[in-house]
C-alpha cells in the first residue's frame, strides 16, 4: 500500500515534469496548428546550453534563464526564417521541422558528445527529505516541481486571459483570417509565440537536466512524450497539457512498478484508444 | 511516361549483367525493397491524403510472420512450407493494416501522422519486450531465403529478379486499384468526403479498405526484407527505419509511383557513398540536410521537380518549333 | 572541422600511405573495422576504433611485409546495420579480415553473417554475449576476450565472503548483454550461498527509475547495478535523491572510465563500489602503464586512460596481427592456415596475462575485482581488489552442467 502512494506520489512529479514540457509544444500547436517535430532537440539544446552556464557561473536560476533565451532565439529564427514561409501548409511544416530536429541533433551530438550530463542543482535542491506519513526518503527537486508545474500553468494562464498578447492569441486560434484582416501584424506574433513555446522547452530541457540527466536520445524520448501528453490531452490547450501529463505520468510510474515489461506500451496504448474514441483528445476541439 | 516505365524495367533487367555483386545486393536490391515500402506511403498520402508512419510496423508484421514461421536460430516458431508463410505474411500484414485504418479512419492531415506515429511506437516497444513471440531485443537471425519452383532465391541474382517482379506487381496493383471502382471512391473520400456519403458510399470501409490495401504493399517489401537481411528484430520496427521511409517518399516525390523508387534509390546512394565524402558520424546532418532542401526547394521530390521541368521544356521546345515554321514561312 | 571529418575518413596514418601510391592489391591486407559512431555510443565507439588502430600502428602499418588498410564502418548498435556494415565491407571493400561488433546483439548477428562468408575472417571486438560464441559458434568467428557472464567473475564470491552480502537486489537493463551479467554474477554469489529474492528488468533508456527505487525490498543488503550510460546515471542519482543507502555492486560498463569521466554529482554514490571488469582504468601493472602510454601518445584527443573497448579492440587488432605475421600473409583457402594459426595463439594482453582460445573460440581472460576510488585529483578512477586468473567461458563450472543451465534470459538463472 505504501508503494501505491509513493507510486502516485513519482506519476505526479513525473506529470509536472511532462506538462512543463508539453506546455510550448501545445501553446505552438494552438495558435499556429504547427506540429513542432524540433520540440525534443530545442529541448535538449536548452539542456546543454544551461549546463554549461551552470558551471561557468554558479547560478542555477541563471541556467534555466540562459536555456530558456537560447531557444527563443533558435525558435524565433526558424519561424521567421523558415516555417513562417510555409503558414497554412501544416503537412509541409511538419516535415521541416522533423527535417531541423535530424540537423540539430547530430549537431548537439557533434558539439557534446555522447556523453550523460547532469546539471548541478543548488544546495537546497539537492538530496532528499523525509515525507511524513508516509516515512520514506523523496527527492526535494521532484517535490518542487510540482511547484514548478503549478508556477507555469497559472503563468501561462494569466498571459492567455489577462493580457492584451493573450486575447491576440485567443483571437488568432478562432480566425486567423480575422485577426490578420484587422491590421494585427499576424507575422510578428507568430514569431512571438514560436520562440515561447521554444523558451518553454529550453527551461524545461534545463529543469529536466537537473532532475534526471540528459543525453543524445533524451530529445527524441520528450518529443514522443510530449506528443502524447498532448494528443490525449487535446492539442492546443493548456488545461488538456495538464490532464494528459497526468494521465501518461502515472501511467507510466504505475506500470514501471507493478508491470515493468509492458510498462512503455501502455502510455502509447492509452494514446491510441483516446484518439479511436476522441481523435481530437480529451478536451481538445473537434477538427474542422 | 509509359515508355518510359517501359526503358527503366528493360534497364534495370539487364543492368546485373554489367555490375557487381554488391551494386546488385546492397544498392539495388536493397532500394527497390524500400521502395515498395515507400510505394505504400505514397500511395495512402497521394489517394487517401493520410501521412501514415506505421508502414514499417506493417512492413514489420509481414517480417515477423515469416521469421516465425521460417527455420532461425532462435528456437522459436512453427516451420511451415515458405509459400504458406508467405501467404500468412501477407495476410497479416493487410489484416494489421485494416486495424490502423479502423482506429486511424477520422484522423487526416497532421493527426494521422501522429496517431500512426504511436501505433508504430506501440509496436516497437511490444517487439522489444516480448520474448515469447518476437525475441525482444535481439529478435530473430539465421532466417534464408527459400528454394522456389527449383531455383534458390538465396542466389543474389535470382533474388533481385523476384524483387524486381514483386516490385512491377506491386507498382501494377497500385495503378490497378486506383483506377478501380474502390480506388475512386477512395480518391473521393479525400477530396469530398461529406459528397462520398451523400452518393450513399459509407467513408470507413474506404478508409479502412485503402489502409489494408497499403498494408497488402508494405507486407511484401516487409516479406523481401527479411530475406534479404536474414533477419528482423525491434530495431527493425523502430522510429530511425519509420523516419527514413518517410524521408524516402519525400525526397523521391509522392504522385507518382516510380517516386518511391527514386527516393529509395537516392537515399541508399547517399547512406552508401555520399557519406564517405563527409564522414559517418555525420550522416544524420548530411540526410537532414536533403531532406530540409528538397521539402523547402522541391515539395514535389525529384520525380515532381524532374516532370515539371520536362513539362516546361516540352512547352519551350514547342515554341521553338512554331517560330521555326514562322521563319520559314516568312521566308 | 574539417580536419575531423578527414581524421574520421581515413582512419590513420596507415590508410593515408597506401593512398599516396598505387599498390597491387596481393600487397595489401584490407581490414575492415566496425564500431559505433553514430548517436549515444558514438564516443565509446571512437575509443574502439583508437584500440584496433593502434595495435597496427605500434606494427608501423604492416604486417608479414605488406601493408595494411584499415576501412572504418559505423553501425548504430542495432544488429540490422552492423549486418549492413560488414556486406559493404565484404561486397564492396573486399575486406579480408573484420574486427568488431562493440555491442551484445551486434556480436550474434555478425557471427551468423559469417557462416555464409567463409572467406572473410571475423574477429570479435568487444560484443559480449555469450551465445556469439558458446551457442551455435561459426569457425571464422573469433572472440579474443572474454563475454559478460567471465567479465564478473570473482564479484559474486566477493561479495558474499568478503562484504558478506546475503541478499541481494537486481536491477539491469532488458536485454541479452546484462542477461549474461547478471548470469556471471549470480552463478557464484548463489553457490556461495547468497540469494537473489528480486530481479528488476527495465527496458534500456529508461529515464524515470522513482519507482524501482521505492519497489526494492527493505531487507537486502546491496544492489547489484548492470544499466550502462544514461541510465546507471539516472538510477544513482534517483537512488541518492531518495535516500537510498544500500551499497552499489557495479556490472561491467556501470563502472566503466567512460561513466566515470561522466559529469554530475551522482557519482559520489559509486566510491567503494566493487565491481567485475576485465579492464582497470588504473591497473598499476607494466604493460598496462605501457599500454597506456602508447595510447596517449598516439590520441591524445581520446579518453583520459583507454575504455574497455579500446582494450578489447586492441586485442581483437593483435590477434590479427600476430596471426598473419605467424602465416607470413598466407590467405589461401578460406583463411585455413590463419585460422589454425589464430586457434592456437598465445599473446600477452595489456593486462599482463595470457590470451588464448577456448575450443569455442572464446578468450580465457583474466579477471578483476575492483573498487571505484577518488583520485587525487578529485576525478575518479577504478583500482583493483582482486585478480581472477584463466576464467574460462563455462565460470570455471563442469561444461555440461553450465550449459544445462540453458540461455539466459530475465527468469534464468534464479536463486530467490
Amino acid at each position: 500500500m505504501k508503494l501505491f502512494f509513493i507510486v502516485f506520489l513519482n506519476g505526479l512529479t513525473l506529470a509536472s515534469l511532462y506538462f512543463i514540457t508539453a506546455c510550448g509544444f501545445t501553446l505552438i500547436f494552438g495558435l499556429m496548428r504547427t506540429v513542432n517535430m524540433a520540440h525534443g532537440v530545442l529541448l535538449l539544446l536548452g539542456a546543454y546550453i544551461g549546463y554549461e552556464v551552470v558551471e561557468m557561473t554558479g547560478f542555477w536560476v541563471l541556467g534555466i534563464i540562459a536555456g530558456g533565451l537560447s531557444c527563443a532565439l533558435v525558435g524565433a529564427f526558424l519561424q521567421a526564417f523558415i516555417l513562417g514561409r510555409y503558414q497554412g501548409d501544416e503537412l509541409r511544416q511538419t516535415l521541416i521541422t522533423i527535417a531541423i530536429s535530424i540537423i540539430l541533433a547530430d549537431f548537439l551530438l557533434w558539439a557534446w558528445g555522447g556523453l550523460t550530463y547532469q546539471i548541478s542543482l543548488p544546495e537546497m535542491l539537492q538530496g532528499g527529505i523525509r515525507l511524513p506519513l508516509l516515512n520514506v526518503g523523496y527527492s526535494v527537486v521532484r517535490l518542487t516541481l510540482i511547484g514548478m508545474a503549478i508556477v507555469v500553468g497559472v503563468l501561462l494562464w494569466l498571459l492567455i486571459a489577462k493580457t492584451k498578447l493573450g486575447i491576440i492569441i485567443r483571437a488568432g486560434v478562432d480566425d486567423r483570417e480575422m485577426l490578420q484582416a484587422l491590421g494585427f501584424e499576424i507575422k510578428k506574433i507568430f514569431i512571438i509565440v514560436f520562440a515561447m513555446g521554444a523558451a518553454l522547452a529550453g527551461m524545461a530541457g534545463v529543469i529536466f537536466g537537473s532532475a534526471l540527466s540528459i543525453s543524445p536520445g533524451t530529445d527524441i524520448q520528450f518529443l514522443l512524450s510530449s506528443l502524447v501528453v498532448v494528443i490525449v490531452g487535446g492539442m492546443g490547450s493548456v488545461g488538456g497539457a495538464a490532464l494528459g501529463a497526468l494521465l501518461i505520468g502515472l501511467a507510466e510510474q504505475y506500470g514501471l512498478a507493478y508491470a515493468p515489461t509492458y510498462g512503455v506500451v501502455f502510455t502509447f496504448l492509452i494514446m491510441v484508444t483516446v484518439l479511436a474514441f476522441r481523435p481530437q483528445g480529451i478536451l481538445g476541439r473537434a477538427e474542422q | 511516361m509509359s515508355r518510359t516505365l517501359l526503358l527503366i524495367v528493360v534497364i534495370l533487367i539487364i543492368l546485373p549483367a554489367f555490375i557487381s555483386d554488391f551494386w546488385l545486393n546492397q544498392i539495388l536490391t536493397r532500394s527497390i525493397i524500400l521502395g515498395i515500402a515507400a510505394l505504400s506511403l505514397t500511395f495512402l498520402t497521394t489517394y487517401l491524403g493520410v501521412v501514415s508512419f506505421a508502414q514499417i510496423t506493417l512492413a514489420g508484421v509481414a517480417g515477423y510472420t515469416i521469421a516465425y514461421f521460417s527455420p532461425n536460430t532462435t528456437g522459436l516458431g512453427i516451420e511451415l512450407p515458405w509459400l504458406f508463410a508467405v501467404a500468412l505474411a501477407l495476410l497479416f500484414s493487410t489484416l494489421a493494416g485494416a486495424f490502423v485504418g479502423a482506429i486511424a479512419k477520422k484522423s487526416v492531415g497532421i493527426y494521422s501522422i501522429m496517431i500512426t506515429l504511436a501505433i508504430s511506437m506501440a509496436f516497437f516497444y511490444f517487439t522489444r519486450q516480448n520474448y515469447s513471440i518476437f525475441n525482444g531485443w535481439t529478435g530473430f537471425s539465421g532466417i534464408t531465403a527459400p528454394v522456389a519452383f527449383g531455383v534458390s532465391l538465396e542466389d543474389s541474382l535470382v533474388f533481385y529478379y523476384a524483387t524486381l517482379l514483386s516490385a512491377t506487381a506491386a507498382g501494377y496493383l497500385v495503378v490497378k486499384f486506383t483506377s478501380s471502382p474502390l480506388g475512386l471512391a477512395v480518391q473521393g473520400v479525400k477530396d469530398a468526403a461529406r459528397r462520398v456519403r451523400a452518393i450513399g458510399i459509407p467513408t470507413t470501409p474506404v478508409i479502412i479498405a485503402a489502409y489494408a490495401f497499403s498494408g497488402f504493399i508494405a507486407g511484401m517489401s516487409g516479406v523481401l526484407n527479411v530475406w534479404q537481411q536474414e533477419r528482423i528484430s525491434s530495431f527493425s520496427v523502430g522510429l530511425g527505419p519509420t523516419i527514413d521511409l518517410l524521408i524516402i517518399a519525400v525526397i523521391g516525390g509522392m504522385r507518382h509511383p516510380l517516386g518511391a523508387f527514386i527516393g529509395a534509390i537516392t537515399y541508399v546512394l547517399i547512406d552508401t557513398f555520399v557519406i564517405d565524402l563527409f564522414s559517418r558520424d555525420r550522416f544524420n546532418m548530411i540526410i537532414g540536410l536533403v531532406l530540409l532542401f528538397i521539402v523547402m526547394a522541391a515539395p514535389q521530390g525529384i520525380l515532381g521537380s524532374f516532370l515539371s521541368a520536362q513539362k516546361r521544356i516540352r512547352k519551350y521546345d514547342n515554341n521553338a518549333i512554331k517560330r521555326k515554321i514562322k521563319n520559314d514561312c516568312e521566308i | 572541422m574539417i580536419v575531423k571529418f578527414k581524421k574520421i575518413i581515413l582512419v590513420g596514418a596507415v590508410a593515408i600511405a597506401c593512398l599516396s601510391q598505387p599498390i597491387l592489391a596481393a600487397d595489401k591486407i584490407k581490414i575492415g573495422v566496425i564500431s559505433i559512431l553514430e548517436g549515444a555510443f558514438a564516443s565509446l565507439g571512437q575509443d574502439g576504433v583508437r584500440g584496433a588502430e593502434l595495435a597496427f600502428k605500434e606494427a608501423g602499418g604492416k604486417v608479414a611485409g605488406m601493408d595494411v588498410e584499415i576501412i572504418v564502418m559505423s553501425s548504430d548498435a542495432s544488429p540490422d546495420s552492423a549486418v549492413n556494415a560488414a556486406r559493404k565491407l565484404i561486397d564492396h571493400d573486399n575486406v579480408d579480415i573484420i574486427i568488431g561488433p562493440l555491442s551484445g546483439s551486434e556480436g550474434i548477428a555478425l557471427r551468423d553473417l559469417s557462416k555464409g562468408n567463409k572467406g572473410v575472417t571475423f574477429v570479435n571486438g568487444s560484443s559480449a554475449a555469450q551465445d556469439a560464441t558458446f551457442r551455435e559458434g561459426s569457425d571464422n568467428f573469433f572472440r579474443f576476450g572474454g563475454d559478460g557472464a567471465q567479465w564478473m567473475a570473482g564479484v559474486g564470491t566477493y561479495a558474499f565472503e568478503e562484504l558478506g552480502y546475503k541478499k541481494v537486489a537486481v536491477v539491469a537493463e532488458d536485454y541479452s548483454f546484462p542477461y549474461t551479467q547478471v548470469l556471471g554474477f549470480m552463478s557464484e554469489y548463489c553457490a556461495a550461498g547468497g540469494r537473489v529474492p528480486k530481479k528488476f528488468w527495465t527496458p534500456i533508456g529508461t529515464k524515470d527509475y522513482s519507482s524501482v527505487v521505492y519497489s526494492i525490498p527493505d531487507d537486502v543488503d546491496a544492489i547489484f547495478v548492470a544499466l550502462g550510460g544514461a541510465d546507471a546515471v539516472n538510477f544513482l542519482t534517483q537512488y541518492d535523491q531518495a535516500g537510498g543507502d544500500k551499497p552499489i555492486i557495479g556490472g561491467t560498463i556501470t563502472i566503466d572510465q567512460s561513466i566515470l569521466d561522466s559529469k554530475g554529482p551522482f557519482k559520489k554514490l559509486l566510491i567503494g563500489a566493487p565491481a567485475g571488469t576485465p579492464t582497470v582504468s588504473d591497473y598499476e601493472g607494466k604493460e598496462w602503464k605501457e599500454f597506456t602510454a602508447s595510447y596517449l601518445s598516439n590520441f591524445p584527443e581520446g579518453m583520459t586512460s583507454p575504455t574497455i573497448f579500446a582494450h578489447h579492440y586492441y586485442m581483437a587488432g593483435k590477434a590479427v596481427l600476430l596471426g598473419l605475421e605467424q602465416v607470413d600473409g598466407d590467405l589461401s583457402n578460406q583463411h585455413k592456415a590463419l585460422r589454425a594459426s589464430l586457434n592456437n595463439l598465445e599473446f600477452v594482453t595489456p593486462t599482463g596475462g595470457t590470451m588464448r582460445l577456448d575450443e569455442n573460440r572464446n578468450g580465457i581472460i583474466d579477471n578483476f575485482v575492483t573498487e571505484v576510488y577518488e583520485r587525487e585529483d578529485g576525478s575518479l578512477g577504478n583500482r583493483v581488489l582482486k585478480l581472477v586468473s584463466n576464467v574460462n567461458q563455462t565460470m570455471g563450472q563442469d561444461p555440461t552442467a553450465f550449459r544445462a543451465i540453458g540461455a539466459v534470459s530475465r527468469e534464468n538463472p534464479s536463486c530467490p
